[in-house]
């Protein structure tokens, strides 16, 4: 069974379509490893009869010839993604045995394509965080083990830590996540899987909790380019039902994989080059630009001078636009609710029970920021720096057709290492926030490992809307780079 | 120019600046920014949906159709409209504000300046300059009064669509404020944007209340300097014509009783009780909210396509003030009367189908004088009259062919009143033609003289008293004497 597992998704497609197994085959399998992986915590809510159920669904579409794109493929859902009947609490007391009456889109897609849900996925609270230490399901733990480190447990990266955790120990065939400031990419980087986050719009944010409104955008963490090329197709779309959901038509991307890089121009932003940065990630970029050289890609020099005021600007618009979003979480209609004397202290007690710490702290920075007095100076300064961000991006564009970076400036770093300093902790997003503020698609690729064998990943930005020239950049990088290392099994 | 409003105080007197805020609903099935059910009378949160209740991950989905009455009440103030505007998140908490904010438009409202032409009862009018109108959605109601310890919420309200219509402060009179609302609740309901139904509070106003000295206004208007003005309160919600008059007067004695005294206003926030006739703090500047408005990440600038609002405009019915004008040229009307029908676009509706190859002057009349006035004394509305268009035209119509006299058309009226249909049946049914035959008025006149010889002579030293006369013929024939007919044969037979 364990072959099962560890298959792509697109080889376990291929295998389901040809009856070699079936979706309660490997389904079954899953359940098992989910079950046996408890130790990493990557799920918090396991479905196992209810994927059962969807398996045996696909398995009946499958032999009358009515299989979707992902029929009788298990994956793992976010559990930020509200899914109907089944409890979602991003990761919040708050939340409290919240069970929604609503699918989100994203969800609705995948599961309309055929898709099994395996569980609900940890995450840091409300997607706040880059180490998944804010769950209030306590942290997820990184397959991958440092060989330099001891034994000490190592964060997954944040906020899709679940996501990627149980990607990278071969829980589930895929998984969704979120992505406001590189909560889908930065873990991928962290525990050798891919992420892309897509062009903001592309994947309708209906049904998924909110953080930052402006700058969420949903997306898959898979085992390979390929991998998250198809589970893209599926998620994204046109949905009315969220004003900023883009009316375009949703390409078939996974044959963008595997097609020539050659001729393409690639921009090597300066900016990125930070203080600090280990030299073995500096190598792998290094590594990468040779790469995709020798795949035939022209190599040039960019500038994006606004690079440096894109995390300042980021730690204010996000946690602006998280201030209001959680007002909701009130203790009122659903969720948590405390007593209290008067109306008043129900609020203050439902949300000092409700919220964890760094939630609490974002959403008084984004109080303090909007307020008389301050909005110019914060709120609306870190409006007018996004524009200039994207218009770096937009100057970059003329010289070059995509852009290659490290996606994080550091490889997994070990739980608790990093609490005590939230600064430290939002240095983790440096090279990620851009894209977000921009709105651009983004991709990290499993590149290499670091002296501890951890693995590293490289950040692919393309033009907004145009996935398919990421996906063949990424594809090129993955092939280069033959990444092939698997977290040794210690759980 | 009426003359100024004043009130007396011990130290002199002073005048009252009014600038209003009227929320209107907007006349609508949905919701502004879900698909939920609009309507009055639906159980406790039964017209509610994910969005509405802010359920997590739900989004709002702006309502093009509410969008399009914004406009249209915008071109119907004769306003600017904005072609890009944008929504904003005004934060605070409470039970009846599921998501937490108010999706409003803070910063770039839908709808820019405008104008209302108001008319004053004594025939002057003066012009309300509106400062913006935009689009918000309303609350849900906290319900305090069904049990002692517990609120309830219902949520049936919340996120309808309310247009936010902010005059500037151009009215000094509780009667210009109630004026002005009347107005502009005859505008909205010609354009059909909102029902104007203040009871159920689809239409009220927030009134903001300032004394000043006499003169101060004027400064006020010549520099704009609000320096000049008094400190304002804002009334809040305030939904009937005379509630918003009662508050006027009430607040503005307050204030000046506190400046008298020596004292300072606060700017705060103040509710009007008409039980107790009196207006209370709510909030004061120190505990007003801060609202932290920013642009609604969730919605994308609002953009207006010039085709659009120019059909809109195409569409538009003829308003009040085109309308009183027309009444005024084509039927011949004085402008208070003219007024006074387009007021209500279905009196005049009523006037025009009546007056349909009438003497309109008088159909104005009897529409005016007779039929609101009875219609007001029931508390009926003209779409309930009991008495039809066509009937007062007709009733018109024989007086004006003299088969009836206008004293026996009120006798005629009395009886359409009751049911008992159509004018010309009633006259004939009690008897009620006019007599205009000479021969039997003349033997009424011969048979009157007769029995007093003495009185032609009187008549003659002091011809008003011929009113005597015509008095006693008319109550030998029970008022159905034509009375021009028994005039001229009077003068005949009396030698005047």
């Amino acid at each position: 069974m364990s072959e099962l597992t560890s298959l792509t998704l697109k080889a376990a497609l291929e295998g389901l379509r040809a009856k070699q197994f079936s979706s309660v085959e490997i389904t079954r399998a899953l359940i098992a490893a989910v079950e046996a992986a408890r130790p990493l915590n990557a799920f918090v809510l396991e479905t196992p009869e209810k994927a059962l159920e969807m398996a045996a669904a696909s398995d009946a579409r499958i032999a009358s010839g009515d299989a979707g794109a992902l029929e009788g493929a298990p994956l793992g859902i976010k559990d930020l993604f509200c899914t109907e009947g089944v409890r979602s609490t991003a990761a919040s007391k708050i939340l409290g045995n919240f069970i929604p009456e609503y699918e989100s889109t994203v969800t609705a897609n995948l599961f309309g394509d055929g898709a099994v849900m395996l569980g609900k996925l940890n995450l840091d609270e409300f997607a706040m965080g880059s180490s998944n230490e804010t769950s209030a399901f306590g942290n997820v733990i990184n397959p991958w083990k440092s060989a330099s480190g001891g034994n000490r447990a190592l964060t997954p990266g944040g906020s899709s830590g679940g996501s990627a955790a149980a990607v990278a120990a071969d829980l589930c065939l895929g998984a969704t996540a979120t992505d406001t400031g590189g909560s889908i990419r930065q873990p991928a980087a962290f525990t050798g899987t891919v992420g892309i986050k897509p062009t903001y719009g592309r994947c309708s944010r209906w049904g998924i909790v909110a953080f930052a409104s402006s700058l969420d955008q949903a997306g898959p963490i898979a085992k390979t380019v390929e991998d998250a090329a198809i589970l893209l197709t599926s998620m994204a779309g046109h949905d009315p039902k969220d004003s900023t959901s883009l009316d375009v038509e949703t390409p078939d991307w996974a044959p963008f994989v595997g097609k020539s890089v050659k001729g393409l121009r690639i921009g090597v932003p300066k900016e990125y080059r930070v203080d600090g940065m280990p030299a073995e990630i500096e190598k792998l970029w290094q590594d990468g630009i040779d790469w995709l050289k020798e795949a035939g890609a022209e190599i040039v020099e960019v500038s994006l001078p606004h690079t440096k005021y894109a995390l300042p600007a980021y730690y204010i618009v996000a946690p602006a636009e998280a201030s209001s979003n959680l007002a909701r979480y009130d203790g009122m209609r659903y969720g948590l609710r405390a007593e209290g004397g008067n109306l008043t202290e129900i609020y203050e007690n439902t949300r000092a029970e409700g919220f964890g710490q760094e939630v609490k702290r974002r959403i008084l920075i984004g109080t303090y920021v909007l307020s008389a007095g301050y909005y110019d100076a914060y709120y609306l300064k870190a409006q007018k720096v996004r524009r200039r961000i994207a218009d770096d991006f937009d100057q970059a564009w003329q010289t070059c057709d995509a852009l290659l970076t490290p996606t994080a400036p550091s490889a997994a770093f070990a739980l608790g290492e990093r609490n005590a300093d939230p600064i430290a902790m939002y240095l983790n997003d440096v090279f990620t926030v851009t894209t977000n503020l921009a709105g651009l698609p983004s991709i990290s690729v499993p590149a290499g490992l670091d002296s501890g064998g951890l693995p590293l990943g490289l950040q692919v930005i393309g033009r907004a809307l145009d996935e398919g020239t990421v996906f063949s950049v990424a594809g090129a990088l993955e092939k280069a780079a033959g990444f092939r290392a698997k977290a040794e099994r210690w759980w | 120019m009426t003359e100024t409003f004043t009130l007396k105080g011990r130290t002199g007197d002073w005048e009252i600046v009014l600038g209003l805020e009227v929320h209107a609903q907007v006349a609508s099935n949905s919701k502004l920014f879900s698909g939920a059910a609009v309507g009055f009378g639906a159980g406790p949160n039964e017209q509610v949906s994910l969005v509405d209740a802010a359920m997590p991950g739900m989004l709002p989905v702006l309502n093009k159709y509410c969008v399009e009455q914004a406009v249209r009440t915008g071109l119907g103030l004769k306003a600017q409209i904005n072609l890009k505007s944008r929504f904003d998140r005004k934060n605070y908490f409470y039970p009846d504000l599921p998501q937490g904010y108010q999706i409003s438009q803070f910063e770039f409202p839908i709808v820019g300046e405008g104008e209302v032409i108001v008319d004053r009862i004594d025939g002057t009018s003066f012009t309300v300059r509106i400062e913006r109108l935009h689009l918000e959605q309303d609350a849900g109601k906290s319900i305090h009064d069904l049990d002692p310890k517990a609120t309830y919420v219902d949520l049936n309200r919340s996120g309808t669509a309310l247009m936010e219509i902010v005059s500037k402060p151009d009215m000094r009179s509780p009667e210009d404020a109630a004026a002005y609302v009347k107005k502009l609740r005859a505008i909205l309901i010609t354009l059909g944007t909102c029902d104007g139904d203040m009871e159920k509070g689809n239409l009220r106003a927030d009134v903001n209340v300032s004394v000043c000295r006499p003169g101060d206004y004027e400064k006020f208007r010549e520099t704009g300097s609000f320096s000049h003005l008094g400190t304002r309160c804002e009334i809040k919600n305030v939904n009937s014509y005379r509630f918003i008059q009662q508050a006027i007067q009430y607040e503005a004695r307050r204030q000046i009783e506190i400046l008298e005294d020596g004292g300072k206003v606060d700017q705060e926030t103040r509710l009007y009780d008409p039980t107790k006739n009196e207006t209370r703090s709510m909030r004061s500047k120190e505990e007003a909210h801060d609202y932290r408005y920013f642009p609604d990440p969730d919605l994308l600038p609002l953009v207006l396509d010039p085709a659009w609002v120019k059909a809109i405009e195409a569409g538009l019915p003829e308003l009040p003030d085109a309308k009183k004008a027309r009444l005024m040229s084509a039927y011949g009307l004085s402008a208070y009367d003219a007024s006074v029908l387009t007021s209500d676009g279905d009196v005049a509706a009523f006037f025009e189908e009546a007056a349909k190859g009438r003497d309109a002057k008088l159909v104005a009349n009897w529409t005016l004088n007779d039929l609101l006035g009875r219609l007001g004394k029931d508390g009926l509305e003209i779409t309930a009259s009991p008495i039809s268009a066509a009937d007062i035209g007709a009733l018109v119509g024989l007086i004006e062919d003299g088969t009836i006299s206008g004293k026996i058309a009120r006798t005629v009226f009395e009886h359409m009143w009751d049911g008992e249909g159509a004018p010309a049946a009633i006259v004939e049914k009690h008897g009620l033609v006019q007599i205009t035959d000479t021969g039997a008025i003349e033997t009424a006149v011969d048979a009157l003289i007769a029995a007093n010889p003495d009185k032609p002579a009187a008549v003659k030293d002091k011809p008003q008293a011929i009113g005597w006369f015509v008095g006693q013929v008319m109550k030998e024939t029970g008022g159905k004497a034509n009375p021009a007919a028994v005039n001229e044969i009077l003068k005949a037979k009396l030698g005047l």
